[in-house]
């Protein structure tokens, strides 16, 4: 089993409704967050292009944050699901030192948080909270060993990219270009 | 490292720990050894409701954990208008009820208006004191000289209560500050307006010409969802805006248009699609009347011609028309919400409704369907007092086509004119802050000087309550009852809202209010129920439900009477126009004495140094209602002013920088404003989101954060046909220095 995301950044509006239904689903404080919007611009005037796009933590298959962290923390659940074990992190933030996508942020209650892909809603079988409120429904989610997931049929059919590959860390975050 | 996240990133910028009330961590227990134990697999109840964050009226779910505390809200999956998936603001909706800065309690102001000086006081004493001040207007001048100005929900009920009262001085800023122009545009040309959420068949198009309309910065979100349907399937979308909007980023063509030019390209896409034969011509000569006027009047306004108006390259043009024809009838000339642009916008949307019938779209599958919706009974009571007068005398033979109240007229008939006494001594306002609605500031505060009550009702402290006698604290759609939500769609539906929660402080819902007054008022009659959860049993149980089978679905979808979402082949159909046809030339703008089709005027233009004041959307807010919610305030805190590079230049304006700005009648910002340079916008414009620049102190979050857009619209641009104000002939210039400028109020 490897779980990923694609978004499509044709459809996405940049709304931040992942932003806020992450929050609330996932109890994130006010004023951090673990998926953002980016919005890039190339062009001059009347000639532009504007992608925007969902980001979060990329999953990677091979993570720097697990591989750095001391405690064991920062480790891969199934189907590749890099999560943070809170009460056994200490918060040194070697993890969020060694992520080039800037995924993880310290939480007030001291130790470090990311995306989790939903581990608690897609264990239930459903999709992570994002995907399931995006109102474009431009991010896809499932089983990249399944070739009929979601995830794996948008990827055969269209164009992708993923962030940073030259950082070699084997990012599971798709964007579709 | 915290660095680059705040750099890249359009959203979730917030201040760092700033807390609120809605976060609510719980610890979690040992036993989530993963750590990751969230509120999916804890939240015990959820209650139906539908969205009141915006007019859209989602319905959807909000969940509690077994504590009771509000978590989340999700979209009801048989709902038509949000098919189970909230939009941003939506889905921060909680942040509306744990928004510290509600207004807790009743207030009786103790000082002169405006002073903001307040004492608390019971539901009992302040509710006495409107009461007794409504009866002595109604006394001296009649129950007509009270009005009600409103917006969402709570104001049926405040309708409802002017209407038992003898008054039908009621309106909503969403009809001459918004959509009125369209829906007067579109009614005199199919006898019908596209109505709310609009009966575009935008999943099924092939074409979708937007003209101003940024969908996707707007966040209708039936609407949004359609656009990236139609997006999967390879739909052309046409974007006219003056700005490089996001459905911009997702067209094939982009037309930068000279701002207030629109007619000029809308009558040479029509000259095109005519005299190329691009039309539908069974359709046009089976349901429309005039077409040959309109052939002949368009003649001259070829593409070159609209060139030198509009700076669009007429190969463009040409090739636009082109792709209209060839996606036709399954194409969509977007009729726009907020449209009140140039005063002629009644004649705009019409061009615009033209464009649609030549096209045969209306009616047709990927251009408009035909909506159906549920009959909510009314429960019987007296028949309402006849009103002996109303707004639509204080300008006697104006407006007659504004089939809705018109706000400004209202505003205005506050005011004494030279040869007459103010018309209306009282306003009850509900959930609309029309400091920062309605345009010229100065002439709203001038008619609320000049009356003798003014209450408002609101969930937050506002502009608006700043002035009031009496501000009333009213809950949260989380913590009450509404009516039934009944709109129109593909298929007949209903939505119901119930609380989730019961109404936090001092806080009541609008029925209640709304009943109070009226017992107090001896019109106890017209509102039967105690409760408004009765009534809604009563109406549900007329219509085959009941309040019992609603609050398990949330929503009711039923089957349409026939099958005629689209009109069927060959059809006859009765328009409701005094044609019965589908009038290319308007007989009812030409009995009102206005041109039967569609003109271009020159508009002003910028003077040296100013720039076209351009104001929209943000997808993350509402209007300047949301600006101090806690979770939408976390994804946009401020707004900021698109600047094009070259403008930048010329002043020297670096990006980030905050400056002020000054309009052509030298009204100045209150706070100043970040400049974001970018390609995206034209440069003779520069453009806003709407509803920052708060300058009430009791908003804590927002107040003082970016411009307020109103404050610059001192120059009101009278649509004649329907009443609407016209804002997009504001010009505005930079103040840099901003030692010159004292934070004020």
């Amino acid at each position: 089993m490897r779980y990923a995301m694609a978004v499509d950044t044709k459809k996405c509006v940049g709304c931040s409704d992942c932003v806020v239904a992450c929050q609330t689903e996932n109890d994130v404080p006010i004023g951090y967050c673990r998926d953002w919007v980016v919005e890039t611009m190339d062009g001059t005037y009347p000639q532009l292009e504007v992608e925007l796009r969902s980001e979060r933590c990329n999953h990677c298959a091979n993570s720097p944050c697990v591989r750095c962290c001391p405690t064991g923390a920062s480790h891969f659940a199934e189907g590749g699901i890099v999560l943070v074990t809170h009460n056994k992190c200490i918060g040194c933030g070697a993890c969020i030192a060694s992520c080039p996508y800037d995924a993880r942020y310290p939480h007030p209650k001291g130790y470090v948080d990311k995306c989790t892909f939903c581990h608690h809603r897609v264990k239930e079988g459903m999709k992570p909270a994002c995907v399931a409120v995006c109102p474009t429904k431009c991010m896809y989610f499932g089983d990249l060993e399944d070739p009929n997931s979601d995830v794996s049929v948008i990827l055969k059919k269209r164009k992708s990219k993923t962030l940073i590959p030259e950082a070699g860390t084997q990012p599971q975050l798709y964007f579709l270009i | 490292m915290a660095t680059r996240r705040q750099f890249i990133r359009i959203s979730a910028m917030g201040a760092g720990a700033v807390m609120a009330g809605a976060a609510g961590f719980r610890l979690l227990g040992s036993e989530f050894t993963d750590g990751q134990k969230a509120t999916a697999a804890v939240l015990a109840t959820r209650t139906p409701t539908y969205c009141e964050v915006c007019f859209w009226k989602c319905a959807g779910w909000v969940w509690k954990d077994d504590e009771g505390n509000i978590k989340k809200i999700t979209g009801n999956k048989e709902d038509q208008h949000s098919n189970g998936r909230f939009c941003p603001r939506g889905t921060g909706g909680p942040g509306m009820y744990y928004d510290e800065d509600r207004l807790k309690v009743p207030l009786i102001r103790v000082e002169e208006r405006g002073k903001q000086v307040f004492r608390e006081a019971s539901w009992e004493e302040a509710l006495d004191h409107i009461a007794g001040k409504m009866k002595e207007i109604i006394e001296k001048n009649g129950p007509e000289s009270l009005a009600l100005l409103n917006h969402g929900s709570g104001g049926k009920y405040f309708t409802d209560l002017m209407k038992s009262l003898g008054s039908e001085n009621y309106a909503q800023p969403s009809f001459a500050q918004c959509r009125g122009p369209r829906d007067v545009g579109f009614s005199a040309t199919f006898g019908e307006n596209p109505g709310s959420p609009e009966n575009t068949d935008i999943r099924d198009t092939r074409c979708l010409v937007l003209i101003g309309s940024h969908i996707g910065e707007n966040m209708h979100n039936g609407q949004v969802q359609e656009m990236s349907d139609a997006i999967d399937k390879g739909a052309t979308i046409i974007t006219v805006d003056p700005r490089f909007s996001t459905a911009a980023g997702k067209s094939k063509y982009w037309l930068p248009i000279k701002p207030a030019t629109d007619i000029a390209l809308l009558l040479a896409w029509i000259h095109e699609i005519i005299y190329n034969d691009y039309y539908d011509k069974k359709y046009v000569e089976k349901y429309c009347y005039g077409f040959d006027e309109l052939k002949e009047h368009v003649r001259n306004f070829t593409p070159e011609w609209a060139y030198g108006i509009t700076t669009i390259n007429p190969v463009v043009i040409r090739e636009t028309a082109r792709e209209m024809a060839d996606a036709s009838p399954a194409v969509i000339v977007h009729p726009g919400r907020h449209v009140t642009w140039y005063g002629d916008d009644t004649q705009r949307t019409r061009a615009v409704a033209i464009l649609n019938a030549l096209l045969g779209s209306w009616g047709r599958r990927g251009g408009f369907y035909r909506q159906e919706g549920k009959t909510v009974p009314s429960y019987p009571h007296p028949e309402y007092p006849k009103p002996q007068k109303s707004w639509r005398e204080w300008y006697p033979g104006k407006y007659n086509l504004a089939d809705l109240g018109v706000a400004n007229v209202i505003i205005d008939a506050s005011i004494p004119a030279p040869e007459k006494d103010a018309m209306i001594k009282g306003w009850l306002v509900s959930g609309t802050n029309l400091p920062l609605t309605v345009p010229n500031t100065a002439h709203t505060i001038e008619a609320m000087q000049n009356l003798d009550l003014l209450v408002v009702v609101d969930t937050m402290p506002m502009e608006i309550t700043g002035w009031a006698d009496v501000v009333l604290p009213e809950c949260t759609y989380l913590e009450r009852y509404d009516s039934l939500r009944d709109s129109p769609h593909r298929k007949p539906a209903l939505a119901l809202r119930v609380p989730a929660v019961e109404p936090k402080y001092d806080s009541k819902p609008a029925y209640w209010i709304a009943r109070e007054l009226a017992q107090r008022l001896g019109k106890g009659e017209y509102f039967h129920f105690e409760k408004p959860e009765e009534l809604l049993d009563w109406q549900l149980k007329q219509m085959g439900s009941s309040l019992d089978e609603m609050q398990k679905a949330g929503v009711k979808t039923w089957d349409r009477e026939v099958d005629d979402l689209y009109f069927g082949e060959g059809e006859d159909i009765a328009f409701w126009t005094n044609t019965g046809k589908i009038e290319l030339y308007s007989t009812a703008l030409e009995n009102e004495g206005f041109s039967p089709l569609p003109v271009y005027t020159p508009h002003p233009e910028p003077p040296e140094g100013f720039y076209r004041l351009i104001y929209g959307r943000a997808p993350m807010h509402t209007f300047s209602r949301t600006s101090n919610n806690p979770n939408l305030f976390d994804l946009m805190d401020e707004n900021t002013l698109w600047v094009n590079p070259r403008v930048a230049r010329e002043w020297g304006l670096t990006a980030g920088q905050y400056i002020h700005l000054k309009n052509q009648d030298g009204i100045e910002t209150d706070f100043p404003i970040k400049v974001r340079i970018t390609e995206r916008i034209r440069w003779d414009s520069v453009y806003m989101v709407h509803g920052f620049g708060h300058a009430d102190k009791k908003l804590t979050r927002t107040y003082g954060r970016g411009a307020n857009d109103t404050k610059l619209i001192t120059s009101v641009m009278m649509d004649p046909v329907m009443g609407g104000t016209g804002m997009r002939g504001n010009f505005v210039t930079f103040i840099t220095d901003l030692e010159r400028k004292e934070v004020t109020s």
